[in-house]
């Protein structure tokens, strides 16, 4: 390993050397030390993205990643219901494989299935998360950050000691329907003025039991059947912890993380006829250490390196009687180096950016005749960003070097090049209306599940590439009098065909299935945004967001297939979110509404495959005060206030009407 | 916002039991002497809850799709999950519904519900004086992966198990000859788990209801079928990794002794038998394993040789994307193919004359993959 990292040091450093500060450093430049750093305009992002952060997101009484998630447009999440059970997000109707999701600026890797539970990453210690569309628009990125069809970014907290104190200690326990505790500790010390550190630790536990039901009316409006039952095998237990160090340097910055998460649940399952529970477990290990570190080299020159070694151990039973038995362990690996150098060309104007990733995947099973299969992935990124008058401006290229090899076999490679561009136009000087629009091509590699799966992978698969035209609209206002304090309006419409899509497809009664490059989807889709701040009344503050999505998605693969221009499984044509927010003195209200309209769970668009809207209310009531030195916070929270029996993937029904309280302690 | 919520609550309706859809299939009304019309078991996928039960009448040559809910619209989630075998036996029909656990037995007539035997992941269902035999994937665990599959004797009347007996591992269909139940084992999921196919027909002598004896045949059998001679046809889908192919066998009694007589040098996938012919088709693969074509041919029952290897005139073979179940109606010769399409979407019923021209075709529900002719009334019934 140390051989190779020294070979990639001399490749990096013969191909490298460039500049600048980009917006996350700027943001930890401002929080580590008491000199804020000042950002150069060129390498801020060009368009804008969707944000929930700090008490917004805390307001949202959410419990994950994904929960938060489903405020922000063109999101669709998919979620088999429970504390435990997985939750993944599809983008702009590409598919989730196509999303890149980034903790802590570093990407989050499943090479086995691509899949990332978002489920699994809490919103304890989240201090932002952010959507971006296309690509997070800055240039002095990893080259990774330039390859996905779009990305979410999950920022943990960063500590901050403004009045020269040394320590602060937090602790939340939550309780709520289902048997649900969660609890939390988090502790922050000032080591140095250039040296901070965090630490952070968080259990959860859940029987995962909730009530549910289903119902049918008969042709003549009576009741055919009407059952609820208790959902079984959901139980979860989960520990989190990590370890951050930040410091500060001359012009700089470096962070060091420690990540572990471990838990053991039970995966639910269908509901089916004469089937309520079932027998499958799972149990996950996942850790990795990551570290970072920026410098400004001179005026025009900066440099960010990253690097990460990640581990997964899931371990997959099925104890169900009426199955076979099943125990299978899968260990995953990964290494990861990058760089990202920036250069300024004309101060605060043009700027230029190279980046270089390696990454290394291994994954390895139990599973009989399984051969474990290696990746290497070398990226190259080169990116240039201009910032005039009313334009804004941005072009990357991003080639992509990726070989294969199985057990035994040879590194077979291939390599991909993927453009983006994005512009930013300001017709008038104080910026309040801009008009932005991106054009970008991008792919994702089929995964070592696709590829070698015992009996279903096709190692001639190739990728599945997306290509994606976005146009919209931002209009921000600041009041500085009145009672409107803020407004904020943004809309893009857009256009994406992925091609080459990746879907398992009958073998014939042998073996059944094989993964097939067999797919072309044609997406347009319109997404909406509104938010507002006012307050009418001195002392009571009112925010309001609101967020359309509007989705055609259609199969175009083959006109003699019965689903030919049929909308694909589970994408709705109408969905949105709204949240209201009203804060007075020690008071804080929050209403959240969230709505799917109508989809369907299969290819085919019948009233067999048809599934109802749902629309789910959520509220939450907080209050906050202070015994001393003490900082101390009550929540509670009622969702599904409605008591809204729905599924969101078919089969698998959500909960209804559920509670939770909470205390947060802070000194 | 509140009053915005309150008004979408009104798109949301209550959701109905689905009616059965009708479909004409234009051929000429006729046929119906021996038979009034056909049931089609639509697997559906595993974990939709999607099996259905379709019928084609023969009278008026209409097609009725997922008549199961309609006429039980009180069954709670419905037909279930994975159908996986339909027969008749006397005025009831069995359906097994393999991810639902359970037998569902309904009048064959009016497909009204008479009631359930649950027997945990089930096969196939086989009938003989009173009693049902289901072949299960349930039985004794000898050590982690070697679970042995069992048969369950079931009173056809009172719906009781009245018996049970561990054979091989997984097993499929089963026929009985002579007082004694056949069982081909596939040892399917042992195969995939540590590489060890199941080979063997279990011999099950039904007046003890014990296992007497097993036979050897290939690895991973599947279909087990009883001609007119009293010969079991049995296929076996190989073993693709290890280069063994699927073949099919034909079994008779030489000595007393059920014993292999011949072996059918090509793939066979399903069967059906019309006078002294085996209609079958069966997948050819290419170098990946993935069936480059799929064959449709005729065997003779006595001489056990290649009558024609395409019995489909006018290459309309090629229409059918995944064959998935074959069944040929005995006096017209009709010969019905059910295609899978690509097992996530709507399935076809193909519909060809006794001399193989195209008849017909029709959507169907979700991998229908089993049927059942329904005998014509006797004048006497009512």
């Amino acid at each position: 390993m140390l051989a190779l990292l020294s070979w990639w040091t001399a490749v990096v450093v013969c191909i490298a050397q460039t500049t600048t500060t980009d917006a996350d450093s700027l943001l930890e430049g401002q929080r580590v030390g008491e000199v804020t750093v000042v950002g150069r305009q060129t390498f801020r992002e060009v368009i804008p993205s969707q944000t929930l952060k700090g008490k917004d997101l805390e307001r949202l009484s959410t419990h994950n990643v994904a929960d938060a998630l489903r405020y922000f447009s063109g999101i669709q999440l998919k979620d088999y219901g429970g504390v435990g059970g997985v939750k993944t997000v599809d983008v702009r109707s590409m598919g989730s494989n196509h999303l890149g999701i980034y903790y802590d600026g570093v990407q989050l890797g499943n090479a086995q299935n691509g899949q990332i539970d978002l489920a699994q990453f809490s919103l304890d210690n989240m201090e932002e998360v952010t959507l971006y569309n296309g690509q997070k628009s800055s240039i002095g990125q990893s080259a990774s950050d330039f390859g996905n069809a779009s990305s979410i970014y999950l920022r943990t907290r960063v500590p901050f000691f403004p009045d020269g104190e040394r320590e602060r200690w937090r602790t939340r326990v939550k309780y709520g329907s289902s048997d649900m505790l969660r609890a939390s500790v988090l502790w922050e010390r000032r080591l140095s003025d250039r040296l901070v550190m965090s630490a952070n630790g968080e259990v959860l536990t859940a029987s995962g039991k909730y009530k549910f039901r289903y119902h049918r009316t008969a042709q003549d409006g009576t009741t055919a059947w009407d059952t609820t039952a208790t959902r079984q095998n959901g139980d979860i237990h989960a520990e989190r912890v990590e370890l951050n160090l930040h410091g500060r340097l001359d012009e700089g910055s470096w962070s060091v993380k420690a990540y572990l998460y471990n838990s053991e649940r039970g995966i639910p399952g269908a509901i089916v006829n004469n089937v309520w529970k079932r027998g499958e477990r799972q149990a996950d290990l996942n850790t990795f250490g990551q570290a970072h570190w920026h410098k400004n080299l001179t005026e025009l020159l900066s440099t960010r390196w990253t690097a990460k070694y990640a581990f997964y151990d899931t371990h997959y039973t099925n104890r169900d009687e009426t199955t076979l038995p099943v125990d299978n362990r899968y260990l995953q690996k990964e290494l990861y180096v990058s760089t990202a150098n920036v250069m300024d060309l004309v101060k605060d104007r043009w700027s230029v950016a190279l980046s270089y990733d390696f990454r290394w995947n291994h994954l390895n099973s139990d599973i009989f005749r399984f051969t474990p299969p290696t990746r290497l992935s070398n990226l190259v990124a080169f990116a240039t960003a201009a910032n005039l008058p009313h334009v804004k401006l941005q072009g990357s290229l991003l080639a992509s070097i990726i070989h294969d090899k199985v057990q035994g076999g040879k590194f077979k490679g291939q390599t991909h090049w993927t453009p983006a561009l994005f512009v930013n136009v300001y017709p008038w000087q104080n910026r309040v209306l801009s008009v932005r629009a991106f054009v970008k091509r991008s792919f994702r590699m089929p995964t070592f599940n696709d590829l070698y799966y015992t009996d279903l992978g096709n190692a001639s698969l190739r990728p599945e590439t997306a290509m994606q035209w976005d146009l919209g609209v931002v209009l921000d206002k600041r009041f500085t009098t009145g009672w409107l304090r803020n407004v904020k309006l943004q809309a893009d419409g857009y256009i994406n065909r992925v091609n080459d899509k990746i879907i398992a497809y009958p073998k014939g009664q042998q073996f059944r299935w094989t993964m097939l490059n067999l797919g072309k989807v044609d997406i347009k889709g319109v997404d909406v945004e509104a938010e507002a701040t006012l307050e009418p009344v001195h002392d009571w503050l009112i925010t309001a967001r609101v967020q359309y999505t509007y989705q055609d998605a259609r199969d175009v693969t083959d006109e003699r297939d019965a689903y030919y221009r049929d909308q694909i499984p589970y994408i709705p044509w109408h969905s949105g979110s709204a949240i209201l927010g009203l804060h007075h003195r020690q008071w804080d209200f929050n209403y959240s509404f969230i709505y799917a309209g109508e989809r369907y769970n299969a290819q085919e668009n019948t009233p067999y495959n048809h599934m109802q809207p749902w629309y789910t209310s959520d509220l939450s009531l907080m209050y906050g005060f202070s015994v001393g030195k003490t900082l101390w916070r009550l929540t509670l929270e009622v969702n599904n206030v409605f008591d809204q029996n729905y599924d969101v993937i078919a089969n698998y029904p959500m909960p209804g009407r559920n509670f939770g309280v909470s205390a947060e302690l802070r000194f | 916002m509140l009053s915005l919520s309150f008004l979408l609550y009104s798109c949301r309706k209550d959701e109905g039991v689905l009616p059965s859809t009708r479909t004409d299939t234009e051929v000429d009304r006729q046929d119906s002497e021996e038979y009034d019309g056909m049931y089609v078991l639509c697997e559906g996928n595993m974990g939709s809850n999607k099996c259905t039960l379709d019928y084609l009448d023969f009278a008026t040559a209409t097609y009725h799709q997922n008549i199961y809910a309609e006429r039980n619209p009180e069954v709670v989630m419905e037909l279930g999950d994975v159908g996986n075998d339909i027969k008749i036996y006397g005025s009831r029909m069995w359906m097994v519904i393999n991810c639902s656990n359970k037998v569902e037995v309904v009048d064959a007539r009016s497909v009204r519900r008479i009631g359930q035997v649950d027997i945990p992941n089930c096969r196939f269902v086989t009938f003989a004086d009173g009693f049902a035999y289901v072949s299960s994937y349930v039985g004794r665990s000898i050590s982690r992966y070697d679970v042995l599959g069992s048969v369950y004797k079931v009173d056809t009347l009172s719906l009781e198990v009245v018996g049970k007996v561990d054979v091989g591992y997984q097993p499929e269909e089963m026929a009985i000859v002579g007082g004694k139940l056949y069982v081909a084992n596939s040892g399917g999921y042992r195969g995939k788990v540590v590489g060890e196919y199941d080979r063997t027909i279990s011999v099950i002598d039904l007046s003890t209801f014990s296992v007497t004896g097993t036979i050897d045949v290939a690895p991973n059998l599947l279909r087990l079928r009883c001609d007119r001679y009293n010969q079991l046809w049995v296929t076996s889908r190989g073993e693709y990794e290890n280069g063994i192919p699927s073949r099919a066998y034909v079994l008779a009694e030489r000595g007393g002794k059920m014993q292999v007589v011949e072996t059918i040098d090509r793939p066979v996938s399903d069967l059906a038998f019309r006078g002294d012919s085996v209609y079958f088709y069966g997948a050819t693969l290419n170098g990946e394993g993935n069936p480059s074509k799929f064959n449709y041919g005729i065997l003779h029952t006595k001489t056990h040789q290649l009558v024609t290897d395409h019995f489909i005139q006018d290459g309309r073979d090629a229409d059918i994307k995944t064959p998935y179940g074959i069944v040929v109606a005995p006096l017209s010769g009709d010969i019905y193919v059910m295609d899978a399409t690509n097992y996530t979407s709507s399935g076809r019923l193909f519909r060809f004359d006794k001399k193989g021209n195209f008849k017909s075709v029709t959507w169907t529900g979700d991998i229908p993959g089993h049927a059942v002719l329904l005998k014509r009334k006797a004048k006497s019934e009512k």
